[in-house]
């Protein structure tokens, strides 16, 4: 990821100079929570950020987008791209996809390790279980891959959904807001919207248009940094791939 | 059935995350019934399992604390055909997360006072740790703080043990602190040498401290090390 970063820097610099526009570094984070909080109208949301690299739960608070939960291991994208590839699940159009329309042919629940603690989860436990035992099971005939792929969602997604209701009583918050690639999948969006119903909240999802990375996100980041008063100075423009959510000053919010 | 009787009448205190929280009363002492009632969200079948191991292990781990002398409620009665646990009500007590954030605001309470509490905490954390309690879910809503009668000296109550296990690794311990780290400073922003004080005094209370804080770094580190792409 790092080459890629670096040339996108060496471009957005050289535009900026010919165009004489101002330069403004963006946390790819936070452009997921900006897009997310203007395409859906959610106001104060918690927020839950799934992809492949991240898992976190977020809320804001004196200026900051405040890590309440996060994995403390693998992500979930992660865990479920790498048990695609244990039991052969094609990548085209992306392993999430693959795996979300087969679960939805799925019956039997097969129990896999469960680790939430506290508003932290770990997905690593789970991985090397299904490593293990993934293609003993189908070849003796306990299940077939649709009730693996079944059975793996409704347990890391009721993973997400119990952590994410942990922040949101913890905090007092009503609304909550999904972002990041594996926020398109339905059946996550499902269990969310069971959840907030139960506690009187609102539940805040957009589409893989907006979900899965995007340009946008990171020009309405930007624009929001803009309009309260920053830019980045050209020598003070850098790239990095561990940059935290909760590092960012958020100067555009009260 | 006659639980779930009584709960329809009762004054509801809370929905935490895990269930529902009323004020009740158990043979005339002030209590409060938590249930845990089924979320619709998850297969009955993961629901059942962990809405009954948690009502357990909750259960469970109070009476070891108790036991060792750590402050927890009473569990006065179970009832787990519908996983509700009868327990002491904490009368007259706030949440160390209330405690914190009123203390913040005002400036006649002084910094003494937190740091009091702060190192009352990481004293108690370090006792529980030292019993294999591993509490699961530390953050500062699942602490309770009162004044004891006799004195105005505070007395840390800690609640909510459904995620609790028994063991006695140091990583087990070591992630418990590191939940509890997150939670505490994402929610009291700018507390940061707060938190070193509880940490101290947890280092300093527990015999086995050594090796949990080496964990705790080395869990703190891997998170600080995860690339953010994607
Ligand atoms: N014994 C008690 N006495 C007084 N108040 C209590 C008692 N137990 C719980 N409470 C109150 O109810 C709240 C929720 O209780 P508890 O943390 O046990 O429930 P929970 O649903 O497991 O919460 P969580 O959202 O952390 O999962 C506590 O933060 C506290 O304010
Ligand atoms: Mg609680």
């Amino acid at each position: 990821m790092g080459a890629p970063l670096v040339t996108v820097a060496i471009v957005a610099r050289t535009v900026a100079q010919l165009w004489g526009k101002p330069l403004l570094g963006v946390n790819h984070c936070i452009g997921h929570i900006e897009m997310g909080r203007l395409i859906t109208k959610a106001n104060n949301p918690t927020v839950l950020y799934v992809s492949g690299g991240n898992t976190q739960v977020i809320a804001y608070s004196q200026r900051r987008y405040r890590i309440f939960g996060e994995t403390i291991d693998i992500a979930v994208g992660n865990c479920l791209d790498r048990f695609a590839r244990v039991i052969k699940i094609s990548n085209d159009p992306s392993p999430g996809y693959n795996i979300e329309q087969l679960a939805k042919r799925g019956k039997r629940y097969v129990e896999l390790p469960y680790t939430v603690k506290g508003m932290d989860v770990s997905f690593s436990g789970i991985l090397s279980y299904i490593e293990e035992a993934a293609n003993k099971m189908l070849s003796a005939d306990q299940c077939t891959p649709e009730d693996l792929c079944f059975s793996l969602q409704e347990t890391v997604f009721a993973m997400l959904v119990e952590i994410t209701e942990r922040a949101m009583a913890h905090c007092g918050s009503q609304e909550v807001l999904i972002v990041g690639g594996v926020g398109c999948n339905l059946r996550l969006q499902e269990m969310m919207g069971v959840m907030c119903q139960e506690r009187g909240a609102k539940l805040f999802a957009t589409n893989e248009r907006f979900c899965i990375d995007n340009g946008a996100m990171i020009a309405q980041a930007g624009w929001e940094m803009f309009r309260s008063g920053q830019v980045t100075q050209l020598e003070d423009s850098w790239i990095t791939q561990r940059y935290r959510t909760d590092e960012v000053e958020v100067t555009w919010r009260d | 059935m006659a639980t779930l009787q009584l709960l329809r009448g009762a004054e509801m205190l809370k929905q935490g995350a895990e269930g529902r929280v009323y004020r009740a009363e158990f043979l005339g002492k002030p209590a409060v019934i938590k249930q845990r009632f089924p979320k619709r969200y998850r297969h009955p079948e993961l629901d059942e399992k962990l809405t009954h191991r948690r009502t357990m292990q909750e259960v469970r781990s109070i009476a070891r604390c108790r036991r060792a002398g750590i402050s927890t409620p009473v569990v006065y009665f179970v009832d787990y055909s519908c996983s509700c646990i009868f327990l002491e009500e904490i009368v007259d007590s706030q949440t160390v997360r209330d405690f914190i954030a009123s203390a913040r605001r005002s400036s006649s309470r002084s910094d003494q006072e937190l740091q009091r509490l702060a190192e009352l905490t990481g004293r108690i954390l370090a006792k529980m740790h030292d019993e294999d309690v591993i509490h699961g879910d530390l953050t500062t809503s699942n602490m309770l703080l009162r004044r004891s009668a006799d004195s105005s000296e505070l007395e840390l109550v800690l609640i909510d043990f459904g995620l609790s296990y028994i063991s006695a690794l140091a990583e087990d311990k070591g992630v418990d602190l590191y939940v509890l780290e997150k939670a505490f400073l994402s929610t009291h922003p700018n507390t940061e040498p707060l938190f070193q004080q509880l940490l101290g005094s947890y280092s300093a209370s527990s015999k086995k401290s050594s090796a949990v804080i080496k964990k705790l770094e080395e869990v703190r580190l891997r998170g600080r090390k995860r690339s953010m792409v994607g």
